[in-house]
């Protein structure tokens, strides 16, 4: 049974000139850690707005444990969590008086939930009395947290939680998911960092409204397998002017500090490049084969979608 | 109900948290008060005065002894020719030029008809014309001193009366019209602002995906702000009669009791503009030009409606504010009972309905 069912969702702004979400569809299983990943753009916050009950879809149908986003708005806004993309929560106000405020507005106080947020917490309550705007990046995010679970959610929405965190508050943020996903809560979490797609149990990569893969992270990769190459020389600017050119590669974007290559055929990659490289007149050069990351997945995804 | 409290007191952090949203709650009104009490005085006194006097007679200079003793006027300079009295006031010294003719004395008792010549400054017309008054007057006053000794022919004496107010102080027309621009101001805009300050910074978003009703969003955004409101005017009261010396003649309940009314009917237009608008700014900006203007010119409390050309004074009954101001006015200073002002309590009722009625209508329970 599917926690979150979508279904053909479709959704554009500006009366119909600018399309959002272009029949996206997918589900997500009860208990599952499931990120949505793509860049800034791609129709995240417009899916998890229509799954909160906020937007309405153009098209298509989509449910949240079991109940429709449309007709049972009341009944949505009652079992799920929501943590905006923007932090929202009032910074005139100091974290206790967030989190009881919050508490209240579901009808249920801190102490009756206490057990869900404790381990976050924890952690916020030595500044408890301090003002929401005067916290710093990653302990607003876990005030965030708080305030979206202090009602005891069945689904939880959490959009973009970790941009503009720290890469510590961020890891220590996705420790903290592990833990809730363990109490059985669903979690639809949404990114911008592809590292963090290890984190999540299945992903789906978003771009442009559209979704381009779905699955787990290693069954992503293991897809779409390739002949990758990392390459450098000296000359950097000429050296990715020169990879455009022979029509024997597939595929070269900066990827760091090198330049990742695929070719269209696999067989002595390494001897071509460096072949080729010394030819229109490269030196320094590295030439490496390397296991794709997902990010190599999705910009090879993004470039066959253009 | 919980919930209610709840809000209510974030409501109130927030005011109390906010240093120029206090400053503009209660700070305003203290000074408004004193500003209109003090400063801002319709009265014209101690005018300057010059004298042209081609009579040098006795009665011309007990004339401007009388004049430079009143508290209205000083006499700034005597003049010696016509010529000098467009310079006297192109130089802006004084606001009136007193002429006596030749042979004031003379002219004035026997042949019993003298022409006193009166220039004033019309570049302020309301200025000019009382300072032109109260000159008058004078001139009357002496008059009848030297008419009682004679008996003359035929006399209309006029004795007036100026009912509800004999001192003619000006307070008995502000505090009725602060009391109605302070609640139209604060009402509105304070309200609109806090509300679109949600959404502007995605609280909105967040009590959107709760179990909340619009109605009790909507309702304890604005009961924070009708306490706040009802402390203001009980500061302006308070002042009026212990700064002021302004005496609330009717009954203090019904006062009270109609500026709730009031409060509630400005808190519903507050409503209405929030739940149109998106910005802070753009609320601020509605509440200012869309009521306090309106509220400025149609209350009755700066300019009388009765003058107002046909269209404008038909306008003004859209203005919740002039059947405020008329209601405050009969209560406080005419001292009127409930019976007087039903019909203007019955309009407030039909319009706070009404706003309201859209306002809670219109309110989005989606985010667009």
């Amino acid at each position: 049974m599917a926690t979150v069912h979508v279904e053909n969702i479709k959704k554009t702004y500006d009366k119909g000139s600018v399309l959002a979400l272009d029949n996206v569809s997918f589900d997500v299983k009860s208990g599952e850690l499931f990120g949505l990943i793509g860049p800034d753009g791609a129709g995240k916050t417009s899916l998890f707005r229509i799954l909160t009950t906020l937007l309405l879809p153009d098209g298509g149908h989509a449910q949240v444990a079991g109940l429709d986003v449309v007709n049972d708005l009341w009944k949505i806004r009652r079992i799920v969590g929501y943590m905006p993309g923007k932090f929202s929560l009032y910074q005139d106000l100091s974290i206790e008086e967030n989190l009881q405020f919050f508490a209240t507005v579901f009808n249920t106080t801190v102490e009756k939930n206490y057990h869900l947020i404790e381990d976050i917490y924890v952690q916020i309550e030595p500044f408890k009395k301090r003002l929401a705007g005067k916290l710093s990046g990653g302990m607003k995010q876990k005030l965030a947290l708080c305030c979206a679970l202090i009602h005891e959610p069945k689904v939880l929405f959490l959009d973009e939680p970790t941009t503009g965190v720290d890469p510590v508050s961020r890891k220590e943020f996705w420790d903290m998911l592990d833990r809730l996903k363990t109490r059985g809560i669903t979690i639809v979490v949404s990114t911008p960092y592809m590292d963090e797609a290890s984190r999540c149990d299945r992903i789906a990569l978003i771009q442009k409204g559209k979704i381009l893969e779905l699955d787990t992270l290693t069954k992503i990769i293991g897809r779409h397998a390739q002949n990758l190459y990392a390459v450098n020389a000296d000359n950097r600017y000429q050296l990715m002017h020169d990879l455009r050119k022979p029509a024997e590669i597939e595929s070269s974007f900066a990827f760091g500090e090198e330049q990742h290559v695929t070719l269209r055929t696999p067989e002595n990659g390494e001897n071509y490049l460096i072949d080729y490289l010394t030819q229109t007149g490269h030196s320094d050069i590295t030439v490496r084969k390397i296991d794709p990351t997902i990010e190599d997945v999705f910009i090879k995804l993004m470039l066959e979608n253009q | 109900m919980k919930t209610f409290f709840a809000f209510i007191q974030k409501e109130f952090r927030h005011v109390l948290r906010d240093k120029r949203s206090l400053v503009i709650l209660f700070g305003l009104p203290v000074v408004m008060m004193i500003l209109f009490g003090f400063a801002l005085s319709s009265e014209v006194k101690n005018s300057n005065v010059a004298i042209l006097d081609y009579a040098q007679d006795d009665a011309s200079r007990l004339l401007i002894d009388r004049i430079d003793q009143s508290q209205y006027f000083s006499v700034h300079q005597k003049l010696h020719s016509e010529a000098e009295i467009e310079q006297v006031f192109r130089k802006g010294q004084v606001r009136l030029v007193v002429i006596f003719p030749q042979n004031f004395q003379q002219d004035l008792l026997h042949s019993n008809h003298v022409q006193v010549r009166l220039v004033g400054d019309a570049s302020d017309p309301n200025t000019s014309n009382i300072v032109i008054n109260y000159a008058s007057s004078i001139f009357r006053d002496y008059q009848n001193e030297l008419s009682n000794n004679k008996k003359l022919p035929y006399s209309i004496e006029t004795e007036t009366r100026m009912l509800y107010n004999p001192q003619l102080k000006s307070s008995y027309n502000f505090v009725p019209g602060v009391m109605t621009l302070i609640l139209m101001l604060l009402g509105a805009m304070m309200t609109s602002v806090s509300i679109v300050k949600e959404k502007e910074m995605g609280t909105m978003e967040i009590l959107l995906v709760s179990p909340m009703r619009p109605l009790l969003v909507v309702l304890s955004k604005a009961i924070p702000y009708m306490v706040l409101c009802f402390i203001d005017v009980a500061i302006i009261l308070l002042l009026a009669v212990f700064l002021l010396e302004m005496p609330i003649r009717g009954s203090l309940f019904l006062l009270l009791a109609e500026s709730l009314l009031f409060i509630l009917t400005t808190l519903s237009l507050g409503l209405l503009v929030s739940s149109v608008v998106d910005s802070q700014q753009t609320a601020m900006f509605f509440s200012l030009v869309g009521f306090l203007m309106p509220a400025l010119v149609f209350s009755g409390f700066m300019f009388p409606i009765e003058n107002m050309p046909l269209p404008l004074r038909i306008m003004s009954n859209i203005v919740p504010t002039k059947w405020y101001y008329s209601i405050v006015r009969a209560i406080m200073v005419k001292g009127l009972g409930f019976s007087y002002v039903i019909k203007q309590t019955l309009i407030l009722v039909g319009m706070t309905v009404f706003f309201l009625g859209i306002a809670i209508r219109k309110f989005k329970i989606r985010l667009a």
